[in-house]
């Protein structure tokens, strides 16, 4: 079988202002069809790096290459952009921002097809600046379609939307994943990046840290399980030969044996009542990698 | 409140002291203005009246003693009477001949009439073809109109995309610098010509304006001077990304169109360095132009110094407007 060449390829960025240096060797490929997640916290490099991919910063040193050569005069042709935060033209319905920026490109997707994939067939003639912060996203993510693109770059997209509206952008989401878009996303939700992404580059200080399926990456650092109790550390017994670690919520015990911890606990008289059980998660795996919270 | 108040205040007035590039215009600005309005209005006692002398000045001077004034002296006859006729100046003296002409429909025309009616001096009414003090206003407030609309239409608003990071989101379409800018000429052009025509019509129905030359050229003129305009704003707006700034520069166009471009009154007597100066200013070549066409029928053939500048300012700025774009704040 011959290997497919990468969509996108990222070979050792470097980016400084002054002295910061914001992203500091990021490699990564991208192949045809696939959901690559950026995951990191605020300030991570993130949108630096995803910016120098857009081809909005320059770079500092390194190369991006699109299709295995560097980006030529069809790369925005056949890319689709949603920045963390864009302005749009005052005073211009949904349809007119659409009709505008389907202008700019030589094969627009059908404007009805567009309106339907992102849902905003009610929202036609309302002026944009009066959207709702999911509605405002929806319209953003088809300005990101318009031209049917084959790689979407998507920087937090859900960044600032209620659980609902967020939900609500991820099934679109899922929808244009569906559709055999190559998407490249940023995203500090690890609920995000698990449920969207088919690759995870975790991104820490400039610098890729770890990367993978969330489940490859998830199995190759945990086997273990937690058992969360929302109890206070001193009701647990004294001789409990279980390390333990104190959250918000009460303690978590991480095992590898769940049911010899289970017979533990119920054999020393531990209250069990509001007990979960749960996999070890990205959020946990970023704590153990940079021993920092991944800030949600 | 008052805390409130405060914090406020010292939050907005750090802003400001910190936009050093703003704050440097705030005080240029005036600066310059003062410095420039000195250079061409000093020199003591600011004159009521402009009166154009053919002669022997000092005898004229001597024989009038007219208050207030400012003498000048000039030599091509035909061309300083057809200016009294249009209110450009208040007489012209001839004291070989003993004779002063002045327009009786000019307010100051008039005055200086009464002062010297009655005297040695013989008055001889130069009506001009008829023109009126508002025939000669028009293009100078249309064109004032033109040019504001244009600096702070085009300039004011791409520095709020740029801002706001409306240009950021169409850097990554495949918009041009040069497909942006065009579009910003081509619709500031049709919004302004055509509020342009609706105003000069409009008030041409009620006061009558005399054209003697073509409308189409006149047209053409207008569309030409508003291109102009629309560039400058442009090459102003063409990195700059704080709102102030733009204003403060786009202030610093517009003032010296609204004092040297013969707007409101006409540059006689003014130094020499003051008309050269002005021909590098667009306005002063669409008032020109447009004023002949109305009051002397001129043709665009004859016009061709002011279509050759109005253009010639046009590509220059909007080359340098494209080449110089940026798309983000830095």
């Amino acid at each position: 079988m011959v290997a497919q060449t990468p969509l996108l390829q990222a070979q050792d960025l470097h980016k400084n202002y002054g002295d910061v240096e914001a992203v500091r060797g990021i490699s990564f490929a991208l192949e045809p069809g696939v959901c690559f997640g950026l995951l990191g916290p605020n300030g991570a490099g993130k949108t630096t790096t995803i910016e120098i991919l857009e081809g909005v910063l320059p770079v500092s040193s390194g190369e991006v290459l699109y299709k295995g050569a560097p980006r030529g005069g069809q790369f925005l042709q056949e890319v689709g952009i949603a920045f963390q935060a864009t302005a749009l033209q005052d005073y211009l319905t949904v349809r007119d921002q659409l009709k505008l920026f389907r202008s700019f490109y030589v094969d627009p997707m059908p404007l009805d097809e567009l309106v339907e994939l992102c849902a905003l067939g009610e929202l036609l003639g309302r002026d944009s600046r009066k959207l709702s912060g999911g509605q405002r996203q929806r319209l953003l993510l088809a300005l990101a379609l318009v031209n049917d693109p084959e790689l979407v770059f998507l920087d937090e997209p859900t960044t600032g939307l209620d659980p609902q509206a967020r939900r609500n952008v991820w099934s679109l989401l899922e929808g244009i994943k569906a559709r055999g878009k190559t998407i490249l996303l940023s995203t500090h939700y690890m609920e995000e990046a698990y449920r969207l992404c088919d690759e995870i580059a975790i991104v820490d200080h400039g610098r890729i840290i770890a990367q993978g399926s969330p489940d490859q990456l998830l199995a190759g650092h945990f086997d273990e399980t937690v058992i969360a109790l929302p109890i206070t550390p001193d009701l647990l017994p004294q001789d409990l030969p279980l390390d333990y670690i104190e959250t918000a919520m009460g303690v978590e015990i991480i095992t590898p044996d769940v049911d010899s911890a289970l017979k533990a606990l119920a054999f020393a008289g531990t209250p069990l009542a509001g007990m979960e059980l749960r996999n070890r998660t990205l959020e946990d795996l970023f704590l153990e990698l940079t021993g920092e919270e991944l800030r949600a | 409140m008052i805390g409130r108040v405060y914090a406020l205040v010292r939050a907005r007035n750090l802003e400001f002291l910190r936009d050093r590039s703003t704050l440097g215009w705030n005080i240029l600005l005036p600066v310059l203005l003062v410095a420039g309005l000195a250079a061409v209005f000093g020199g003591g006692v600011r004159p009521l009246f402009k009166v154009g002398v053919i002669g022997d000045m000092d005898q004229a001077r001597e024989q009038t003693r007219l208050e207030f004034t400012q003498y000048f002296a000039g030599d091509d006859f035909e061309a300083l009477r057809e200016k009294v006729g249009r209110h450009q100046i208040d007489a012209l003296l001839i004291p070989a001949e003993g004779r002063y002409y002045y327009n009786p429909a000019s307010p100051k025309g008039g005055v200086i009439h009464r002062m010297l009616e009655g005297g040695a001096w013989a008055g001889v009414e130069e009506h001009g073809a008829g023109l009126r003090y508002i025939d000669w206003l028009l293009p100078g407030i249309l064109g004032m109109n033109i040019m504001f609309s244009c600096l702070f239409g085009v300039g004011y608003v791409i520095v709020r995309y740029r801002k706001n990071g409306y240009l950021k989101r169409l850097s990554v379409t495949p918009v041009t610098a040069l497909d942006f800018v065009l579009a910003q000429i081509v619709s500031r052009l049709l919004l302004i010509v055509v509020i342009t025509v609706a105003v000069f019509m409009g008030t041409n129905a009620i006061f009558e304006f005399p054209v003697r030359g073509s409308y189409l050229d006149l047209f053409i003129l207008t569309v030409l001077g508003c291109a102009s305009m629309v560039s400058i704003g442009l090459l102003v707006a063409a990195r700059i990304a704080s709102e102030e700034l733009a204003g403060g520069v786009l202030n610093f166009a517009a003032w010296p169109m609204m004092l040297l471009c013969e707007v409101w009154f006409s540059l006689d007597g003014a130094p020499q360095w003051v008309h050269q100066l002005a021909l590098a200013l667009p306005l002063t070549h669409l008032l020109t132009g447009a004023r002949a066409i109305m009051f002397d029928g001129a043709t665009l053939a004859q016009l061709s110094t002011q279509l050759a500048a109005l253009g010639g300012i046009a590509v220059v700025c909007i080359t340098l407007a494209s080449l110089s774009f940026r798309w983000r704040q830095a």
